[in-house]
């Protein structure tokens, strides 16, 4: 059962021990490697941001974490256990209390919205037809879709879309909930939705969130911890106000917005590549 | 590149090739033949609604394309039986090739083209918009949920819509032998019946049920091995069309010599 082999420790929660810690990680696509060694905690109960631009390996972090990815080194503990070297079916149990939303939503296109926040429900619980509607009525209630049920994804607008793919997540009650890019192609008013959305669910059911964004706004508004990775390495780790007021210069680039200087010579591009910045550049 | 390791290059992929079609087909058999025994549930309700996808809704177009390829076979028959007075063969010649190898390979064509498409355009559009992570992520295994009701409904129906297609092909060559060969329908049918051994009817439906693996393998394995963007869909699509037909001609070709060898004499 789900309930022993990730035991309940609200003590440890309540304590701030982290409830996803992640030691020396690497992870490697073919010959290239996208994540060099790096280590963090993500706090229980709070929610955990991993900043990083395009081709940082923010992305390739999050897919490791729920397990799509297999890493070629380090380990990730998730309640005292490491998830990176378990079996298949231990992993199942662990996903069961983990709750992923997509970038694109990933709603099946089949299936209506509330088949689709129903899906986890019927194929991993025994509760009978009823129970699971009002569960799922419920579930879109939390996120803003109530009367949606019926509709088909494609019949929703990008942020509805989003706001299912989130009560989804939530169907089975989640200890963990990852975040790709939640306001991604988004207008601002739909995304500070998306933001108010995740406060709402951190406060309501105190679980531990991790998102991953490049949006600087919604990332300093949601995250309790920060982390700005930069081509699989992270370059800082801190609370949303450590981070504002580091002075490394590779955070007031990414959070100042500076552009990348030019690529002129062939070692600048080596550089690039190889994620080490050049000594007149730090 | 040299030839020799062009040709070894080929070789190694394909193997591999096969080697994953063998692993899917491993995990969805294990899914439909022995999970259920193990206390996972099965949702057999995805298996009829594939079951109707595949089998059901085929059946106009494999009875129309098998009654005229029943029809073309007795004409072709008797075009050379005639010059040597034996026009009264059509009917078992029409049989026997609609029976042993027309009829499961028209069928497999025809659900290759409706399903095996299908089934790569369905799950490559999944593995394009993430669902098939979130499958995971999810805990559902993508091979017991999305293979395995294609696998058994496969099973199923290719086996029947063979059936249908032996009895729509005997249909068009018996409209041809009572309309220009001088049999009754009474007498086509006795002739049909006489010039088949149950044998025969075996060989077409073991060939049906092999050839329902690879479609269904083919196709899956495409989906999933689709690449990043709609265009990737579009040629996995094709692709699994291009090497259903292929594996489904050789497995016909290695399951026709098996019998032929091991045929009483």
């Amino acid at each position: 059962m789900a309930g022993e082999l990730i035991p309940k420790d609200d003590a440890a929660a309540e304590r701030g021990a982290p409830a996803i810690s992640v030691r020396d990680l690497r992870v490697n696509y073919g010959d290239r490697e996208i994540l060099h060694g790096i280590s963090f905690d993500a706090p229980a109960g709070q929610t955990l941001v991993i900043l990083g631009g395009s081709g940082s390996g923010k992305s390739t972090l999050l897919r490791t974490l729920v397990g799509l990815e297999n890493p070629t080194g380090g380990s990730i503990w998730i309640r005292g256990r490491d998830f990176a070297s378990m079996k298949e079916s231990e992993r199942d149990e662990l996903r069961k209390r983990m709750g992923m939303s997509f970038q694109s939503g990933a709603l099946f296109g089949s299936m209506t919205v509330a088949e689709n926040v129903a899906l986890p429900l019927r194929e991993h619980t025994n509760l009978d037809r009823s129970t699971i509607d009002i569960m799922v009525r419920l579930k879109l209630n939390q996120v803003g879709l109530s009367g949606f049920e019926n509709y088909m994804p494609a019949q929703l607008s990008g942020g509805m879309r989003k706001r299912a793919a989130v009560a989804r997540a939530l169907a089975m009650d989640p200890e963990v909930l990852f975040f790709d890019e939640p306001s991604a192609g988004l207008d601002p008013i739909i995304a500070a939705g998306i933001d108010d959305l995740i406060l709402k669910l951190k406060q309501a059911f105190h679980i531990t969130i991790l998102v991953v964004t490049h949006e600087l706004a919604s990332a300093f508004l949601i995250a309790d911890r920060m982390i700005l990775l930069i081509k699989g390495n992270i370059v800082a780790d801190g609370t949303p106000e450590e981070l504002r007021q580091s002075t490394h210069p590779r955070v007031r680039q990414f959070l100042d917005r500076v552009p990348e200087k030019e690529l002129t010579a062939e070692i600048d591009y080596l550089q690039m590549l190889t994620g080490e910045i050049p000594p007149e550049r730090q | 590149m040299p030839l020799a390791e062009q040709i070894g290059g080929a070789t190694l992929s394909w193997l591999a090739y096969v080697g994953n079609l063998t692993r899917l087909t491993s995990g969805a058999a294990r899914a439909v033949f022995i999970d259920p025994f193990r206390g996972r549930r099965v949702k057999w309700s995805r298996s009829m609604h594939q079951a109707l996808a595949v089998g059901v809704t085929a059946i106009p177009v494999v009875s129309l394309i098998s009654f005229f390829v029943g029809l073309i076979l007795a004409l072709q028959a008797a075009y050379e039986l005639r010059r040597l007075g034996a026009l009264h063969l059509v009917a078992g010649t029409v049989a026997l090739s609609m029976t042993r190898e027309l009829g499961p390979l028209m069928t497999a064509v025809v659900v290759i083209g409706r399903s095996g498409s299908a089934f790569a355009a369905e799950i490559g559009t999944m593995k394009v918009n993430e669902e098939i992570d979130a499958l995971e992520t999810m805990a559902l295994e993508p091979v017991h949920f999305l293979v395995a009701p294609k696998f058994a409904a496969m099973l199923l129906m290719m086996p029947c819509l063979t059936t249908w297609s032996d009895l729509m092909g005997v249909f068009g060559g018996g409209v041809f032998g009572v309309m220009s060969a001088g049999f009754t329908s009474h007498t086509y049918l006795e002739a049909t019946i006489d010039a088949l051994v149950r044998r025969d009817i075996f060989i077409g439906l073991v060939k049906s049920a092999m050839f329902a693996i690879v479609i269904t393998a083919v196709g899956c394995q495409e989906g999933f091995t689709t690449g990043l963007g709609s265009e990737e869909v579009g040629k996995s699509t094709t692709a699994a069309v291009v090497k259903s037909i292929f594996l489904v001609i050789v497995m016909d070709l290695v399951f026709t010599s098996i019998f032929y060898l091991t045929a009483p004499r």
